[in-house]
């Protein structure tokens, strides 16, 4: 028994005033959506009136909609590729131009997004692409493979390597032992590794506005140009509205991926 | 494309059957076997015959290429010199799905996403036993361990006893001709440890298998063993019986190894018909019978086990023990290590070195204890000492 | 042959797809930069001038590297507004740096020093608030730091001011969002390394009579730098070319260079200068991009 809290009252005040600000303001602007006055300062008593702007708002539906088709499309293809990348540098060995290969997946996690997305746009300018849902689709894709990469590549670091070793012993060729044990076992990682592909996605400002083109803005592109113009209401209701699928969709996946594991075991995070 | 290995034909097959070799080859040849990593020689040209139905362990310290040797074996290593020959077949470059043999792993590698009935199954299904047989074979495994009711588990949902069954009833399910075992009772508590022991060799005789275990446990190697390979530094220093092991050692490092033993340099004095007399600075002249190899004259070691060692007030008692016993040595007691069955002593000689003694505590109150700085006499025949090369 | 080396002939093949994407998007791209930042302005559809054309052959080739210019280069030398936003942009990476590991350090180790299970729940509350949009949360303090906002009302209504502050435009409410949007990338390493480390460790400290605050900074502190070291590598590059955080919260007198980058290539539309101005932030950021990239791989090929 241990007697001595290792828990002190700084490690406590510190965790406590820490949340506290990390959740404060987003409780605050989902409060605010639901408030019927325009004005910040009053509280004019509980109302859907911004979502009902919202919904009648053409040009944000359509963004929205957009943003939503870019990033189910782009994560999805990014999980592809991610998890391919990862399972060839977890389990390929040495190789030739491995090298090149990690550092182009680990740069463009820390890479400024102005960087990634001006080289992109140059790109797709030479070679004459029409600029619209597949390149942002792409831009999205090269981003966020790298963060699908690195949580699925963690996942395969941390496998006891002996059940390859074992389903090979029980007459599994390398590929077969792969889909009967790998695959199962680093499910909850892909899961993971698909939400915040969707998620990186969906927040994305930068890169889009380097690589979309006129008449197909996303969300935080119209989001951000309304902000500049000032606060207004009808935003703080399209932000609950994202926060809350994005909610949806954090619950779905790690439900999913606590059916799909065995118990004790949880999604990487991040 | 499973049809085509051989490890899925003889799967379906019972052990022994015509897939055994012919009387007295052995079922397994490793031949002059080697393989290095970098610089490091893990395994130096191991060759060893294994017959079938034979229980075989292969002990020594870590890092001497026990487990490397036993995951050539398996497939998981090539090696890099040298032939595996699984009856009369060469296996070494073989992939590991491709061998007839299976691996019982020191962790137990189960599938933790498959239940216990799944992970028993999933070499069956590798080898497109059908449904039904599959059915059939995984009831006989999990009544073989004693499983029942357990099937739908998970495996973090078993005790460790109750895993490291599942992981032997899923590496027997293919009826391999060759079972390999890692450590595999190493996660286990002692008690249940002697007991798991007791049910793998019954196992073993009852199925008729042929077992390879690796360990480093040499209690558990001479209970469970035929046959003992000790190695070191990836060389196998002295294949035998766990008798001959302990009793005639073929070298000075694997009687230290092997139990705990009393060594006394010296060097050869004297032969007498099959005597031989040797003298020690630590312990005198000492009296031992001529081994059957013959040694040379220079430098030697004489061995003696503990238990061998007699100890007494005044010598030998009766005339029988008079008459063989030729080494009396005297000492004073020198430390106490009292063990509940027996009780070891250390005896301080008069000619300097330290006899350690191992006596059985046949009575239950201290009547027959010596006590410290007590004058003793030590004795043991010629019989009981083992010659070594220094 | 080993069981490692069996697995890796089929995992070799997995690369070739992301592989043939990432050289084709992310290293081809570079060139391209690069290529641009050489060239000359125009006034035309793309605003530049190509400098050269492959299916020209051989002399035009040769003509065409006569022609590139470091012209870009020099003008983001010579012209102090270039200048000063380098140093601008990384002044403010570095005191926001500092001020994350100060607010980040006592969170992640207060969480390591949680019971276990509490200590999964604590994990999932920093991140949550990561997988909201960036954009909303930044939208979130301009709701609070605006000239009639909650804060304003607060310090009002506790009389601690007695009229509103100007919060927004200020470098004070820059560094809040800074700090709020990448505190999950502070926490999480930190945490990582300090939950990792063994109790014992530091009772043994306590033993041999360290005080407590001896403890933490002879034995807890110095084991937790590969955990610092990560952290502050993954706040201080992207906030050196960060764009939004300042361009919504921070006043534009001074800006720093993913603005002016943005600046010279939506509304000058000098797609060269802001190609070169791309490559001297890749430039000024190798150092710690190639330390953040060995840090990365030897963790994650460490395989923990």
């Amino acid at each position: 028994m241990r007697k001595v809290s290792r828990l002190s009252r700084f490690n406590i005040a510190s965790l406590a005033l820490g949340l506290a600000f990390l959740y404060l303001p987003i409780l605050i602007l989902v409060l605010y959506s639901f408030n019927a006055s325009r004005l910040v300062t009053v509280w004019g008593g509980w109302s859907l009136r911004w979502y009902h702007e919202f919904f009648n708002d053409r040009a944000m539906i359509e963004a929205a909609w957009m943003s939503l088709r870019v990033a189910v499309a782009s994560a999805t293809i990014a999980t592809l590729l991610g998890t391919l990348a990862a399972v060839a540098l977890s389990r390929g060995e040495r190789f030739r131009g491995r090298t090149l290969f990690s550092g182009m997946l680990y740069a463009p996690l820390v890479m400024p997004e102005v960087i990634t997305g001006l080289s992109l746009l140059l790109l797709f300018v030479a070679l004459n692409a029409e600029r619209g849902f597949w390149t942002v689709t792409i831009a999205h894709t090269t981003l966020t493979m790298c963060f699908v990469a690195v949580v699925v590549q963690s996942r395969l670091g941390s496998l006891d390597r002996s059940l390859e070793e074992a389903a090979m012993d029980l007459g599994c060729d390398p590929v077969r032992a792969f889909v009967a044990v790998t695959l199962p076992l680093i499910a909850p990682a892909i899961v993971a590794g698909w939400m915040l592909a969707f998620t990186l996605s969906l927040d994305d400002l930068v890169i889009a506005s380097f690589t979309t083109g006129p008449g197909s803005a996303t969300l935080p592109i119209r989001i951000y140009s309304e902000v500049r113009l000032g606060v207004k209401p009808e935003i703080n209701a399209i932000c609950t509205l994202v926060i809350a699928l994005i909610a949806v969709v954090i619950v779905i996946a790690s439900l999913a991926s606590k059916l799909s594991s065995s118990q004790g075991e949880s999604a990487a995070p991040l | 494309m499973a049809e085509e290995l051989p490890g899925a034909k003889v799967a379906a097959e019972p052990a022994g059957g015509d897939a055994s070799p012919a009387a007295g080859q052995p079922l397994l040849r490793i031949e002059g076997v080697a393989k290095t990593f970098g610089t490091f020689r893990a395994v130096d040209g191991v060759s060893l015959d294994i017959k079938a139905g034979e229980f075989f362990a292969l002990l020594g310290p870590s890092g001497c290429g026990k487990t490397t040797l036993l995951r050539m074996l398996a497939g998981f290593e090539a090696p890099d010199e040298g032939r595996i020959l699984l009856g009369g077949k060469d296996i070494a470059q073989a992939l590991p799905h491709e061998r007839p043999i299976n691996m019982m792993f020191q962790n137990y590698a189960l599938f933790p996403h498959l239940s216990v009935r799944d992970n028993i199954a999933f070499g069956l299904k590798r080898a497109r036993m059908p449904r039904a047989d599959i059915a059939t074979r995984v009831a006989e495994m999990v009544a073989l361990v004693k499983l029942e009711g357990l099937e739908k588990r998970k495996p973090d949902q078993l005790s460790g006893g109750q895993r490291q069954r599942v992981a032997l009833a899923r590496a027997l399910a293919r009826r391999p001709q060759l079972l390999l075992l890692d450590e595999p009772l190493a996660a286990l508590d002692k008690k249940l440890r002697e007991n798991t022991q007791a049910e793998l060799m019954e196992l073993q005789r009852r199925l008729g298998m042929t077992f390879i275990i690796v360990t480093h446990d040499q209690e558990e190697a001479m209970t469970m063993a035929d046959r003992i390979g000790v190695m070191k530094s990836g060389k196998l220093a002295q294949v035998a019986s766990p008798r001959e092991l302990y009793e005639a050692p073929r070298s000075r490092w694997i009687a230290e190894f092997v139990g705990d033993i009393n060594l006394f340099d010296g060097e050869s004095k004297l032969r007498d018909g099959h005597r031989l007399v040797i003298g020690t600075p630590d312990a005198g002249a000492l009296v031992v019978a001529e081994p059957r190899e013959a040694v040379g004259t220079g430098k030697l070691a004489v061995a003696i086990r503990p238990e061998k060692v007699k100890l007494s007030r005044r010598g030998p008692v009766n005339e029988a023990g008079r008459e063989t016993a030729i080494n009396t040595l005297d000492g004073v007691i020198a430390d106490i290590c009292y063990l509940g069955g027996t009780t070891t002593y250390k005896v301080k000689l008069d000619t300097g070195g330290m006899l350690q003694a191992s006596v059985a505590n046949s009575a239950r109150l201290d009547v027959d204890a010596y006590s410290l700085n007590q004058h003793v006499v030590a004795w043991f025949t010629p019989d009981d000492c083992v010659v070594l090369q220094s | 042959m080993s069981s490692r080396r069996i697995f890796a002939r089929p995992a070799r093949f997995a690369a070739i797809a992301p592989y043939v994407w990432m050289v084709l998007f992310f290293l081809v791209p570079f060139a391209f930069v690069l290529k641009i930042s050489l060239s000359q302005t125009a006034i035309a559809q793309p605003p530049y001038e190509p400098v050269f054309d492959l299916t020209a052959g051989w002399d035009a080739l040769k003509a065409a590297f006569a022609a590139l210019s470091v012209d870009n280069f020099k003008l983001l030398v010579s012209d102090d507004i270039y200048v000063f936003a380098y140093v601008r942009s990384l002044t403010v990476a570095l005191t926001a740096t500092s001020l994350l590991l100060l607010i980040g350090y006592p969170i992640a180790y207060g969480m390591a020093r949680l019971p276990q299970r509490w200590q999964a729940v604590a994990m999932v509350l920093v991140i949550v608030p990561f997988w909201t949009s960036f954009l909303i949360r930044i939208y979130a303090w301009i709701n609070i730091l605006q000239h009639d906002g909650l804060l304003n009302q607060v310090l009002l209504a506790l009389h601690l001011v007695s009229q509103p502050v100007v919060w927004l435009s200020t470098d004070t409410a820059m560094y809040i969002g800074i700090v709020y949007s990448y505190l999950p990338f502070m926490i999480l390493p930190l945490y990582a390394t300090l939950a990792k480390m063994e109790p014992a460790l530091e009772e043994a400290a306590a033993d041999l009579g360290a005080p407590p605050w001896q403890v933490f900074w002879l034995v807890t502190f110095p084991l937790s730098l590969p955990g610092v070291g990560a952290g502050v590598l993954l706040c201080f590059i992207p906030i050196v070319g960060e764009f939004v955080i300042p361009d919504l919260l921070a006043g534009s007198n001074a800006l720093m260079i993913g603005q002016t980058l943005w600046l010279e290539f939506f509304t000058n539309k000098d797609w060269p200068v802001a190609s070169a101005a791309a490559i001297v932030l890749l430039v000024v950021l190798l150092v710690p991009l190639l330390l953040y990239e060995r840090l990365q791989k030897r963790q994650l090929e460490r395989g923990r």
